[in-house]
C-alpha cells in the first residue's frame, strides 16, 4: 500500500499528549516518579514529540503542580522533543529555568470558551502569548500554537471557520511553527473538519498544520483520516487514550495513540513508532491510574493475546 | 479531500440479529419484540430481525418465529432474517419473513470452524436456498465473513473475497455486505479490499458491514463511503461483542455511524434521538453500558 499514490502523507509526525493533556484530564493524580516512568518509557517508543508538563500555577491544575520535578527527572532522548504549556510569561521564564526547549500556547477560536478558561478575551489571550513568543524568539525556543475549539465550543456551539482560521493565523504570524487545531470536544466529524481545514489551509501552510482530535463522539478517526487525506501530516494523541471530556462527564476525550498508529500503519504511513512499545507504556499508565484502557487496539490485543 | 461521497446512505440495522446473538445476556421475546419496534419508529429502512437457525447452535434466536410474528411490520422497512439453509428459509417463509440472508465466507478456515464445510460446499447449500427464495419472489442478501482478516487464517486475499462476492451475486443475492468479522481491517485494507471487489460487483449492490474491535470501523466507513458504497451495517448501542476477542467490542454503533453521516450531509432518514432512546432501552433490559460513544457523551450527569 503506497501512501503517495493515495495522496496521503509518506510520514506523520506524532505529538504524544498523554503525560500533559491527558494527566491532566484524569480523575486520579499520580505521583512524580509515575510520570517520569512514563514519559520514559514512552521515549523509548519512537516518538517524536512528546508533551511532558504545564507550567501553570498549582492553583489551578494541582494535576500538574510538579512541573519543575517532572521536567528535571525525565530522561532526555536525543531526536524526541519535550514540549511544555506556558500560558504566560512567568510560566515560560520557569520552564526554562528547569530545562525546557520548546512550548506551547493554548488559544481558542471562541470567546466564551477563552473567558471561561482563562478569564479573558481571545484578543487579550494573544496578547500574553505575544509576550511569550517574543522571549521565545530572543532564546530560540520553538513555540507550538494550539488552538481550542476549532470543530464546536461547550458554550458556544458552533464555531466559524474563518474564525479558527483567523486565530491560527495569529499565532503564526507571532512565531509559532506548529498551530494544533483542537477539537475540544469532540463533536467534529469529517464534513466540519474538511471545512474548517480549507478555511485554514488559506492562511496557514500545511506544514505547520496539525490535528488534535477528540474521541468524544467516537469520531476522531475519521476526522484524522480526512485532515491527513487533505495533506496534514501532524497528529496529536494520548497513550491508551488517557484524559476523559471535562465538558461531559463519564465520555472520553483524548484519541488513543495505540488506535492512532494501528490506522496508520495500515495505510502504509510511517511514524517512526513501536505500537506494542505504546501497549507497554500504555498498559504501565492504566494500572497505576487503576483504570481500563480507552484504546480498543490494547483492548483486542490483550483479549487476544496478539497483535495484528 | 479524495471523492465526494453519496447524496443518500442506506443505513442496515443488525442489533436484534447480530448485535443480540452476541451479547452475554439473553433477553426475553417481548423485549426483543420491543427492541425492535422502536427501532422502526427511528426510520431506518432495513432492520434485521432474528435467525431461523435451530437453538441447538443459537439459543439467543430460540424465539424465532414468535418475534418474527410479534413485531409491526411497518411498510416501508424490511425485515429481513438470517436463513442458512432450506429448512431456515421455508420456517421463516411460514412464519412471514419477506426478506432472507445468507452468510458466506471468505476464509476456508473460518467456514469450517463455523459451519462445518467448505467454501465450495456452503455455497451449494444456499444455492438451494436461493432457488426456493426466486420461486418466492424473496429477495435475499449475501455476507462475506472476514473480508479484511481472518481469526485463523489472519490476512486474507482481497482476489478471494472477489470470488466469494461475485459468486453469492451471480446467484441471485441483491446485495452483498462484505464483513470485517474481527474488526482487523483499517481504511488501507479496506480500499485495497473494495478495488479488487467491485471489479466483479458493482457497487451499488455493496455494502460494508464493520466491526470496532480495533476502533477502525467508522474510518473504514468513511472509505468505502469515499469509494461510493452507499449501504452500511451497524448495531444500536454498538450491541455485539467480538466472540473473538473476549471483552472487546464488536458491532459499530448505529447512533455513532449516523451521527458521522449527519455531520457530511448525507441523509439516511434515521432521527438520531430515538435511535439513542432505543439504544438506552435495550442496554437497560441487558443491564450494561452503550457501545456507543455518542450515546455516553450526550449523558449529562
Amino acid at each position: 500500500q503506497e501512501p503517495q499514490a493515495s495522496g496521503l502523507p509518506e510520514y506523520i509526525k506524532i505529538v504524544e499528549v498523554g503525560p500533559r493533556d491527558g494527566l491532566q484530564n484524569e480523575k486520579v493524580i499520580v505521583p512524580t516518579d509515575i510520570k517520569i516512568e512514563l514519559i520514559n518509557q514512552l521515549s523509548k517508543t519512537g516518538l517524536p514529540a512528546i508533551e511532558v508538563t504545564s507550567f501553570v500555577s498549582s492553583k489551578w491544575v494541582p494535576q500538574m503542580a510538579d512541573h519543575k520535578e517532572v521536567m528535571k527527572g525525565i530522561e532526555r532522548h536525543p531526536g524526541v522533543q519535550y514540549p511544555v504549556l506556558t500560558p504566560n510569561l512567568q510560566g515560560f521564564h520557569s520552564a526554562i529555568a528547569a530545562g525546557a526547549t520548546e512550548v506551547s500556547v493554548f488559544g481558542a477560536a471562541s470567546e466564551s470558551f477563552s473567558k471561561m478558561n482563562i478569564n479573558c478575551s481571545i484578543e487579550e489571550s494573544i496578547e500574553k502569548f505575544g509576550e511569550v513568543t517574543k522571549s521565545a524568539r530572543n532564546m530560540n525556543i520553538p513555540v507550538r500554537g494550539y488552538v481550542s475549539c476549532a470543530l464546536g465550543c461547550p458554550y458556544e456551539g458552533n464555531v466559524v471557520p474563518d474564525k479558527v482560521a483567523e486565530v491560527s493565523k495569529r499565532l503564526y504570524s507571532m512565531g509559532c511553527y506548529e498551530i494544533s487545531l483542537g477539537d475540544t470536544i469532540g463533536v467534529g466529524t469529517p464534513g466540519s473538519m474538511k471545512k474548517m481545514l480549507e478555511a485554514v489551509m488559506k492562511e496557514i501552510p500545511l506544514s505547520a498544520l496539525a490535528v488534535h482530535c477528540h474521541d468524544t463522539y467516537g469520531q476522531a478517526l475519521a476526522n484524522i483520516l480526512t485532515a491527513i487525506q487533505m495533506g496534514v501530516a501532524v497528529v496529536d494523541s494520548s497513550v491508551a487514550g488517557l484524559g476523559g471530556c471535562p465538558y461531559a462527564k463519564g465520555a472520553t476525550g483524548n484519541v488513543a495513540t495505540e488506535d492512532v498508529i494501528y490506522m496508520l500503519n495500515g495505510l502504509g504511513i510511517n511514524t517512526g513508532v513501536n505500537l506494542y512499545a505504546v501497549m507497554e507504556a500504555g498498559n504501565f499508565i492504566c494500572t497505576a491510574l487503576n483504570k481500563k484502557t480507552n484504546s480498543k487496539v490494547a483492548q483486542a490485543s490483550f483479549s487476544t493475546g496478539t497483535i495484528n | 479531500a479524495s471523492g465526494g461521497y453519496p447524496k443518500r446512505v442506506k443505513v442496515v440495522e443488525v442489533g436484534p440479529r447480530d448485535g443480540l446473538q452476541n451479547e452475554k445476556n439473553v433477553v426475553p421475546t417481548p423485549v426483543k419484540i420491543n427492541l425492535i419496534n422502536m427501532l422502526s419508529e427511528t426510520g431506518l429502512p432495513v432492520i434485521e430481525a432474528t435467525s431461523f437457525v435451530s437453538p441447538k447452535w443459537v439459543p439467543q434466536m430460540a424465539d424465532h418465529t414468535e418475534v418474527m410474528q410479534g413485531i409491526n411490520k411497518l411498510p416501508g422497512i424490511s425485515y429481513p432474517v438470517l436463513t442458512p439453509n432450506l429448512k431456515g428459509f421455508q420456517a421463516a417463509v411460514a412464519a412471514g419473513a419477506k426478506e432472507v440472508s445468507i452468510f458466506g465466507a471468505a476464509s476456508e478456515m473460518f467456514t469450517k470452524k463455523n459451519i462445518n464445510c467448505s467454501i465450495e460446499e456452503s455455497l451449494e447449500r444456499f444455492d438451494e436456498v436461493m432457488r426456493a427464495a426466486r420461486e418466492a419472489n424473496i429477495p435475499v442478501r449475501g455476507y462475506v465473513s472476514c473480508v479484511l482478516g481472518c481469526p485463523y487464517e489472519g490476512k486474507i486475499s482481497a482476489a478471494k473475497v472477489a470470488e466469494v462476492s461475485k459468486k453469492m451475486y451471480s446467484m441471485g443475492c441483491y446485495e452483498i455486505s462484505l464483513g470485517d468479522t474481527i474488526g482487523v481491517g483499517t481504511p488501507g485494507s479496506m480500499k485495497e479490499m473494495l478495488t479488487v471487489v467491485m471489479k466483479e460487483v458493482p457497487v451499488g449492490a455493496l455494502a460494508v458491514h464493520c466491526h470496532d474491535t480495533y476502533g477502525q470501523a467508522l474510518a473504514n466507513i468513511l472509505l468505502a463511503l469515499q469509494m461510493g458504497v452507499s449501504v452500511v451495517d451497524a448495531s444500536v448501542a454498538g450491541l455485539g461483542g467480538c466472540p473473538y476477542a473476549q471483552g472487546a467490542s464488536g458491532n459499530v454503533a448505529t447512533e455513532d455511524l449516523v451521527y458521522m453521516l449527519n455531520g457530511l450531509g448525507i441523509h439516511t432518514g434515521v432521527d438520531l434521538q430515538k435511535l439513542m432512546d432505543t439504544g438506552t432501552f435495550i442496554c437497560n433490559a441487558l443491564n450494561r453500558r452503550t457501545n456507543s460513544k455518542v450515546s455516553q457523551a450526550s449523558c449529562r450527569l
